[in-house]
């Protein structure tokens, strides 16, 4: 029996920022649009903030104006590939998406926001819940972190501002969380107690009240804001916040911090309301495995298979879009035998010895960090010989190669300047 | 012995390369890449609806990876919290680094079970009971109306509650007054006979005890598009016994399963299920927990009954055009065990060709009664509050009745807002019932 394939114009395969992106792209064209997720989207492992450029590939930076940079990218940058209107039209796509949830729109310059790691961050878009903590603001900032939450230790992130110059004077303090949460309580938990402002000290007073009272005496009457770990609430994130600002008199604004990343939890759930919004047929839980060519054309990939434990379901499309991510999120493979690309198989520029994949020191020109897809201007990964792969498939986001994000912060906007771009032609392929 | 000893004695004694058995007796599993894999990023804790709403639970990451570690010491016994997991699975669809959490957990907890667990304690006794639900469903449909006026006492609930431990919040599912089984015989088996065509059907223990009319619904959707269905002789698929660490019995229920379905298999049939828990535990943990010969050809062969008709008939078409008045507001929850099969956008999407039918999806939470889990005493309440969710959404949907393909969310969607509830094979047989859809 020849089985029926599950069909859509366009398939995306991968859950991150670019695959979301691109999700939403072809559906904006008016297409009908699958997105496949192995896993649950790895936005949570993301920091929720959109950099576009933080520093030239050559380590120059921060950068004031990243578009200003763009133009001297070298022309294996995706960013290259694109080109810099596309990236400003992905942005302004993005921020038709996200609305008041984001700010940073009113600009080309670098954000640049203070991080739990004691480090200012360049950055394009921001969610609006740290917007009150720009290093820009000349504000006085006490920073408070909690004794069971390590990811911020206030004192030190505070000495680590100081030191990088920043133009506002900053106190690190560290509080009991009221309530006393287990010792290794997730932040999620934290955010579910503010979300619903939760009863603590036997019921006798609101989680918020508590919090609010414990930081008062702390704060000096010339403290403008207050800076807390990223965990204040999920579902009333603004609520929550808005009433510590209320209680306390000052702007209230949150460190993002590592995974799991509440503003990156946010900002998936804003991103999958989206999806829905537009239709998008979205399935999760199975990984593409395998392929199928067109029987009378072998530059075209006829239909994709997901395992589900053994069993292979057919996915047929007329436009595929892989963002699978890179090394982190398994869109890259890396072995003894070498580095590859699992789903298609296209190519992987790569040196041949192992011992040049990376520097010796930790934080030196590491190959590895550049590893990934070669694509044309139209975002089809390429074969060795400089030929499309496949005609009708694209790669975005973390997938691609020639470029290195943690060094430039550039992770979010080639997603984004990808991710729209390739989403963006298959839906117009399909129209056409 | 310092620790420093006795960790200097374990490398002599062992070549610190070789994989490191998990438990002696247990199948031959090595967890040890497993636990490697881990690389702490707490996604699944997380993600996991029984920390969310029970302070005193540690988590997947703690249950799976670093309880394996601590087990490496001698002196280490397994954490009772493992009981307090519920299997729901949803940190195995989290983990972004391929740990096998589940498969962990359910390994930890035949261990703990095994080891911790005094056979004559009531906790023992009234985990089997429910464990193995199927033995007694069997006993009570041989007299349904007197077992269900039985179970509906309020003397039975009282000695649930205080002799066995469990709850009498809960409303017992009433037994068909004939099994599917039973109309199966009195039918004549299969009406359509097509070699080319044929699927074995896992119907499981709910749907021939309890709701017969969700396996009726498969058999006649599948006999409009011809197939040959074969109901083969099978026992529960284990989920429970799993989720109960009763591995032993699992364990026989999982071979004899196995070795009837593969025959099947061999003869040429696709394995269909309507519960997606019976499914997952055909497809996912028979794999992981247990190495029958075949096991791996009966989960690479099994499917849900949707799944398997999506991707062998022009379904979209044949719905075309089909209408049934019978389900206008229907609030769907995908259970998390459909979820973790990528089957979560599945109803939704078939249903929506079918004119009449208005599905809303109530969102991604955990119905929180995973199986047998809510129906104990202690665990109750956790049950409900992970449920909250999930009732909150329904009563915000614009629905009258709830639609899912578990039969445990089914019960729980019913508890917290009294809602009937559909399986989607039902909604299916309207609609190709209709004049249009034959």
């Amino acid at each position: 029996m020849v089985a029926v394939a599950i069909e859509d114009d366009v398939l995306v395969v991968g859950g991150g920022l670019a695959g979301l992106t691109a999700a939403l792209a072809a559906a904006d064209t008016g297409a009908r649009v699958r997105l496949i997720s192995h896993k649950r989207s790895t936005l949570r492992h993301a920091s929720g903030l959109i950099d576009v450029l933080g520093y030239g590939p050559d380590g120059r930076g921060p950068l004031v104006d990243p578009f200003e940079a763009l133009e001297s990218l070298p022309e294996t940058h995706p960013y290259a590939r694109v080109g810099s209107e596309i990236v400003r039209e992905a942005l302004h796509f993005f921020d038709a998406v996200v609305g008041d949830a984001y700010g940073g729109c009113h600009t080309t310059a670098n954000a640049l926001v203070p991080t739990a790691d004691g480090t200012v961050k360049p950055t394009a878009r921001y969610p609006a819940s740290v917007a009150a903590g720009l290093a820009s603001d000349a504000r006085a900032t006490l920073l408070v972190g909690f004794e069971t939450v390590t990811d911020l230790n206030a004192p030190l992130v505070a000495a680590g501002l100081e030191a990088s110059g920043v133009p506002f004077p900053v106190r690190g303090e560290t509080v009991p969380f009221p309530g006393g949460l287990r010792d290794d309580a997730t932040r999620t938990r934290y955010a579910r107690a503010l979300d619903q402002d939760e009863r603590v000290e036997a019921g006798s007073v609101r989680v918020r009240t508590a919090l609010a009272e414990a930081i008062r005496s702390l704060l000096r009457p010339a403290d403008r804001r207050l800076g807390l770990p990223a965990l204040l609430g999920l579902e009333n994130a603004a609520v929550v916040r808005r009433d510590l600002e209320e209680r306390l008199g000052v702007a209230v604004f949150e460190l993002p911090t590592g995974p799991p990343s509440l503003p990156g939890e946010r900002l998936e759930r804003l991103l999958f309301d989206a999806l829905e919004a537009a239709g998008v047929r979205v399935t999760t839980g199975v990984p593409v495995v395998d392929f199928e060519t067109e029987s009378d054309d072998p530059t075209r990939i006829a239909r994709v298979f997901v395992d589900r434990n053994g069993a292979r379901v057919p996915h047929r499309a007329y436009e595929y879009v892989l963002a699978t991510g890179g090394l982190v999120g398994k869109g890259i493979r890396s072995s003894r035998a070498g580095v590859r690309e699992p789903v298609f198989g296209c190519p992987v520029a790569h040196p041949d010895e192992r011992i040049e994949w990376s520097a010796a020191a930790p934080f030196g020109e590491h190959a590895f960090a550049r590893f990934g897809l070669e694509t044309d201007g139209w975002l089809r990964p390429l074969e060795t010989d400089g030929s499309p792969v496949f005609a009708n498939l694209r790669a975005a986001g973390a997938v691609l190669g020639g470029y290195d994000f943690p060094a430039e912060c550039s992770g979010s906007g080639v997603s984004l300047a990808t991710g729209y771009a390739a989403g963006r032609e298959a839906g117009l392929e399909v129209s056409a | 012995m310092s620790d420093a000893d006795r960790f200097s004695e374990t490398d002599r004694s062992s070549d610190a390369s070789d994989p490191v058995s998990v438990f002696p007796d247990a199948e031959s599993m090595d967890l040890r890449p497993g636990a490697d894999d881990c690389y702490k990023c707490s996604t699944c804790d997380s993600v996991c609806p029984v920390a969310a709403v029970d302070d005193d639970f540690p988590g997947p990451k703690f249950q799976g990876p670093e309880q394996w570690r601590l087990e490496r010491h001698d002196d280490r016994e397994i954490d009772p919290s493992v009981s307090a997991c519920s299997n729901c699975m949803r940190c195995d669809d989290a983990c972004p680094s391929e740990v096998p959490l589940s498969q962990m957990h359910n390994t930890a907890r035949a261990a703990y079970v095994e080891g911790n667990v005094p056979r004559l304690s009531r906790t023992y006794l009234r985990n089997r009971l429910l464990s193995n639900y199927g033995r007694l469903a069997w006993l009570g449909s041989k007299l349904p109306r007197l077992t269900n006026f039985v179970m509906g006492l309020s003397v039975t609930g009282w000695i649930n509650e205080h002799v066995l431990g469990i709850t009498s919040e809960r409303e017992f599912p009433t037994f068909a007054t004939e099994t599917f089984r039973a109309w199966w015989r009195r039918r004549g088996g299969a009406q359509v006979e097509n070699a080319n065509k044929r699927v074995a059907y896992f119907h499981g223990d709910y749907a021939n005890y309890n709701t017969p009319a969700v396996a009726k619904a498969l058999v006649r959707v599948y006999e409009h598009f011809g197939y040959e269905v074969v109901v083969p002789p099978q026992r529960c698929s284990g989920t429970p016994m799993f989720a109960n660490g009763m591995l032993g019995d699992a364990r026989r229920a999982a071979r004899f399963n196995v070795e009837t379905l593969a025959d099947l298999v061999a003869d040429g049939c696709a394995v269909i299920c309507s519960c997606t828990s019976c499914s997952m535990a055909l497809r996912q943990e028979y794999p992981e927990l247990f190495d029958f010969e075949r096991t791996e050809l009966v989960a690479a062969n099994t499917y849900d009954a949707l799944e398997y008709l999506r991707i062998n008939e022009d379904l979209e078409s044949a719905l075309e055009g089909t209408e049934t008045d019978a389900f206008a507001g229907l609030a769907y929850h995908a259970p998390c065990h459909a979820r973790n099969q990528g089957l979560d956008g599945q109803a939704l999407e078939v249903l929506e060709s079918v004119e009449g039918v208005d599905a809303e999806d109530v969102g991604d939470s955990c119905s929180g009664i995973s199986g047998t889990y809510g129906w104990k005493r202690e665990r109750y309440e956790t049950s409900m509050a992970i449920g909250e969710e999930m009732f909150r959404h329904m009563a915000r949907a614009d629905a009258d009745a709830g639609l899912t393909e578990c039969p445990t969310c089914a019960m729980q969607m019913h508890h917290g807002t009294g809602y009937e509830i559909h399986h989607p094979l039902e909604v299916l047989e309207a609609a190709l019932s209709t004049p249009d859809g034959r």
